[in-house]
């Protein structure tokens, strides 16, 4: 593998602008007669905007401008649009209302814009947004999704009637059904999964730059797919054709999803900055990222799963409400169906599934992808009817997981996947072996004799990762193809450049992209550049999400690089007088095999521009570019295991160890990907343990800062006690099943599980604070 | 408006800001040390944290007219030229960094924690110490991995000094 190829445990390129303080985020940027915006947001869940009366603010020192929803709604600026269409069971399409940037006649949930100030400083745009009075006239609310869906609950748009976008089905009813007849025992649970709030530490950020002469915006903007945010812009808002559009996504400071999506925010500054004539800047507080980045997960489910007299599972029905806010966020139609309903075999055989799933607007912020995306709802609910299950039957749950496991591939589940490849036996064996699941029984009697409730939980995970195979996700609604793109440019100097359409905010791609390029040329990575995050420089991408640029990514630049290192080739035997086929690459070098005759990548680069001695025919230059489109989702799969304690007297948790065996395939560099499941696990434990974004009966939010939501904290936490079992994916080159989510996907079971276990009871929804734990416990 | 007199990362500056102007915009906004970051605003998270004669401090949560008087280091002050501090160097070792933007933070708040501990550090007491500074991208795990690696490290310079 060499010391900095694929495999190799490589320190990353980028630390060292971070940790010195040199990142360059998209607050830290100013540009010369830049202005500041301030959004006036509705403090009513549901109401009328009677009116805005902002002469007051406009008399204030440094105020430029005060724009409202009516403005933007009369200059045309598109509204807002959902990209995957779904469709209902009785056939129609899903039924949405219009979601305009800022709301010129009704605001459906508190922190949605009704108007924006543009002033000379951050602070007197605040100043001036007091002065601009806002007339209200408040309608009733609903933010419960079981409230929404009732008769005579608060209607949020005509479109939509009964506040149903959707009820959408897969899988086969009759067969289910048929299984469930003749099941020997039926399991049955009822589970909430917790809304959440992503919390990326970098608050979302925006500046727009409008040149009147060239009628061209430049966007600076917290992005995870810039080239899709330019698309979207461009396609649907208005804002301007795509040549005139240019989006840059400098360092951005984590997303988790919620950066995929182009906000009002982002519309209402580029439009603005034509309007005034002048750079606008907004950057967001932590309360304005709780009320407006997209939300994650909030689901209530109810689901039922048949096993035959051996405990094999014959049957699975599921029916779930999914909460999707006020407006449908940009992938919002996809997470509860397509990226949820066809996980819902998990890693077991199962003949028949069927689900439902009733899409439901609330007066709430919208909900969207959050790290996992569907995936980890999925899981939850999958892995928590496993030990349901094992307790109901009075069986071992790692024993009921082994029996229903699948074991041959590829496997086509009833729910669309096709399952590639994996070792479901060889992740648990492996889990089981580090938690020391044998000594288990004797560690939770040791406890007990100290008044503490030790318990277990089993959590084996799997997702459809390396999204997406275009033609699969366009047959099934996308708006957009999911190849990516990627080109490598060699310089006459034989320094290498890659540009990727791929997306880092925090997943280290400026070390692992290059660590590819060492790996196939034998040069240090100190000789190779990653260019990515600006639609001028890199020609397209579909940016970094569903943990697929590794899978997606990666597999471009490796397409580019193969078409490269080709015509390098033909350059080398050129020069070297020898046949191409006899030229390999070693060191930096091509050399003629079985021979001392070589020549240096510098050299053929050089030759390359030179262009004075080429194969006949031969172009100049040395950069070729590729876009690769999958085959078929990849499915990362693994084993989480969680042991802990309970105290009895308190209800708190306190984790004694958390084991995880994933099967990612290939790894690039180990210790980036171990990271990536540190992070997972922890927004896995944050949702189980701590957080959940709240909303009161009139849609209030009640978390709406981090003294309210409870993020986890270092000393929420364990370390943890990772390792890896391998099948390769079959489905891209280099094997990679992708790594981003899966602990985010996989946590939460272990740990209810493991908490059910201590204290004897399996109904306790998340997140388990001490309070709800110590009630459980006492519950009658 | 006032005169806030400090000296930022062994410089003296002498800035005009409006009173109600915090520490953390006299930094970012008028002497442009982006390195120390706002993620908060409620003094939860630690992004701003930087030191204020060698003690920890949320920058976001005092007025800079606070500080007049006072030296300030922040992340950009802590490396000796290109050496960086040992703290800066555990957490690109020890991977204890994803997306950046808490890292500044988490550094000053780190090197703090060393310095009043004197090296005496078990992972329980790096958990607990960290407790002000919150970071969504790595768990933690290679965070207080990096701090204890650190204060062994910022121990052996210390002898050597």
């Amino acid at each position: 593998m060499g010391v900095e190829g694929i495999g190799a445990r490589v320190v990353r390129k980028e630390d060292k602008r971070f940790i010195t303080g040199k990142g360059r985020y998209v607050d830290d940027i100013k540009l010369v007669g830049m202005t500041h915006a301030h959004f006036i947001r509705s403090p009513h869940a549901h109401a009328k905007v009677k009116g805005i009366d902002s002469s007051a603010a406009l008399k204030m020192p440094g105020v430029v401008a005060v724009l409202t929803g009516r403005e933007i709604v009369d200059d045309k600026v598109g509204n807002l649009i959902c990209g995957w269409a779904i469709t209902s069971k009785d056939g129609s399409p899903m039924k949405m209302g219009a979601w305009p940037a800022m709301a010129p006649e009704t605001v459906r949930f508190v922190g949605q814009a009704v108007a924006v100030v543009i002033a000379e400083s951050k602070n007197l745009a605040r100043d001036a947004a007091e002065a601009v009075a806002v007339d209200y006239e408040e309608l009733p609310a609903v933010a419960d999704v079981q409230a929404a869906i009732k008769s005579g609950a608060p209607q949020l748009h005509p479109e939509a009637p009964g506040n149903q976008v959707y009820d959408w089905v897969i899988g086969d009813e009759g067969a289910t059904d048929a299984a469930f007849a003749k099941a020997a025992n039926v399991v049955k649970l009822d589970v909430t999964n917790n809304r959440l709030a992503p919390n990326a530490m970098e608050p979302r950020a925006a500046i727009a730059d409008y040149d009147a002469a060239e009628e061209h915006f430049t966007l600076y903007t917290t992005s995870q797919n810039p080239h899709v945010a330019r698309l979207v812009l461009s396609a649907f808002y208005n804002i301007a054709p795509e040549h005139k559009l240019r989006v840059i996504a400098p360092d951005v400071g984590g997303g988790f999803g919620s950066k995929i999506f182009i906000y009002p925010e982002e519309m209402v500054a580029l439009w603005a900055s034509k309007k005034v004539g002048r750079p606008v800047k907004w950057t967001g507080d932590r309360t304005e990222a709780f009320l407006t980045d997209a939300h994650g997960r909030d689901h209530v489910t109810h689901a039922e799963m048949a096993f035959d007299a051996n405990n094999k599972i014959t049957g699975f029905k599921v029916k779930t409400y999914a909460n999707f806010g006020a407006y449908m966020s940009l992938f919002s139609s996809s997470v509860p169906t397509y990226l949820y309903a066809t996980l819902l075999s998990g890693q077991y055989n199962i003949p028949a599934i069927h689900a439902e799933v009733i899409g439901v607007y609330t007066n709430t912020t919208p909900v969207d992808a959050y790290r996992g995306a569907g995936r980890p709802e999925a899981s939850y609910l999958i892995e928590r009817l496993m030990e349901t299950a094992a307790r109901q039957l009075k069986v071992d749950p790692a024993e009921l997981r082994r029996t229903n496991f699948i074991t041959q591939f590829p496997h086509q589940t009833p729910v669309i996947m096709a399952y590639d490849t994996g070792d479901f036996n060889a992740s648990l064996d492996a889990a089981m072996k580090a938690i020391d699941y044998a000594g288990f029984a004797a560690r939770k009697a040791q406890a007990k004799s100290q008044g503490k409730l030790r318990g277990i939980g089993v959590s084996c995970y799997i997702e459809a990762c390396g999204i997406a195979p275009s033609k699969a996700v366009g047959s099934l609604g996308a708006g957009v193809g999911l190849w990516e793109s990627a080109e490598v440019r060699v310089n006459p100097v034989g320094t290498i450049e890659i540009l990727t359409g791929s997306h880092s905010h925090g997943q280290g791609h400026e070390t692992t992209f290059c660590q590819l390029v060492a790996d196939r040329l034998g040069v240090p990575i100190s000789q190779v550049s990653i260019v990515h995050g600006d639609t001028d420089k890199v020609q397209f991408g579909m940016g970094t999400y569903g943990s697929r640029s590794a899978a997606v990514g990666l597999t471009a630049i490796l397409k580019a690089m193969e078409k490269m290192e080709s015509k390098a080739k033909k350059i080398a035997a050129h020069a070297l007088e020898a046949s191409e086929a006899d030229i390999v690459i070693e060191n930096g070098e091509f050399k003629v095999t079985g021979t001392d005759k070589a020549i240096a990548l510098p050299m053929v680069a050089l030759a390359a521009y030179t262009a004075h001695n080429l194969p006949d025919g031969m172009e100049p230059g040395l950069k070729e570019s590729a876009f690769y489109d999958p085959t078929n989702f990849t499915f990362p799969a693994g084993t989480y295991i969680c042991e802990l304690e309970v105290d009895p007297g308190t209800g708190k948790t306190s984790f004694v160890d958390f084991v995880a065996a994933d099967d990612f395939g290939r790894l690039i560099n180990p210790m980036i990907v171990e990271g990536q499941v540190h992070g997972g696990l922890v927004q896995g434990i944050g949702q189980a343990l701590l957080e959940h974004a709240i909303y009161d009966a009139n849609g209030q939010p009640v978390t709406a800062s981090f003294m309210d939501y409870a993020m986890p904290r270092a000393d929420d936490v364990p370390s943890f006690n990772l390792s890896h079992t391998t099948t390769l994916c079959p489905g891209n080159p280099l094997g990679i099943k992708g790594c981003g989510e899966a602990g985010a996907i996989g946590a939460s079971a272990a740990v209810i599980n493991a908490i059910t276990d201590a204290i004897g009871k399996n109904n306790l929804e998340m997140p388990a604070t001490p309070d709800r734990v110590w009630r459980t416990i006492n519950a009658a | 408006m006032s005169t806030v007199k400090l000296t930022v990362n062994g410089k003296a500056v002498a800035v005009d800001v409006e009173d109600r102007t915090l520490l953390v915009q006299l930094l970012r906004d008028h002497l442009n040390l982006t390195g120390t970051h706002v993620g908060c605003d409620t003094s939860q998270c630690g992004a701003c944290v930087v030191h204020m004669d060698g003690r920890a401090v949320k920058s976001c949560t005092m007025l800079a007219g606070q500080a007049d008087g006072a030296s300030i280091t922040t992340i950009e002050g802590i490396a000796k030229g290109d050496e960086l501090h040992p703290m800066q160097a555990a957490f690109r070792d020890n991977h204890g960094l994803q997306c950046g933007y808490c890292t500044p933070g988490m550094i000053m708040s780190a090197i703090d924690i060393v310095h009043r501990h004197g090296g005496q550090l078990d992972e329980a007491t790096v958990r607990t110490e960290l407790e002000g500074n919150i970071c969504r991208c790595t768990g933690y795990h290679n965070i207080v991995k990096a701090v204890l690696d650190a204060a062994g490290r910022m121990k052996v310079s210390q002898a050597a000094e």
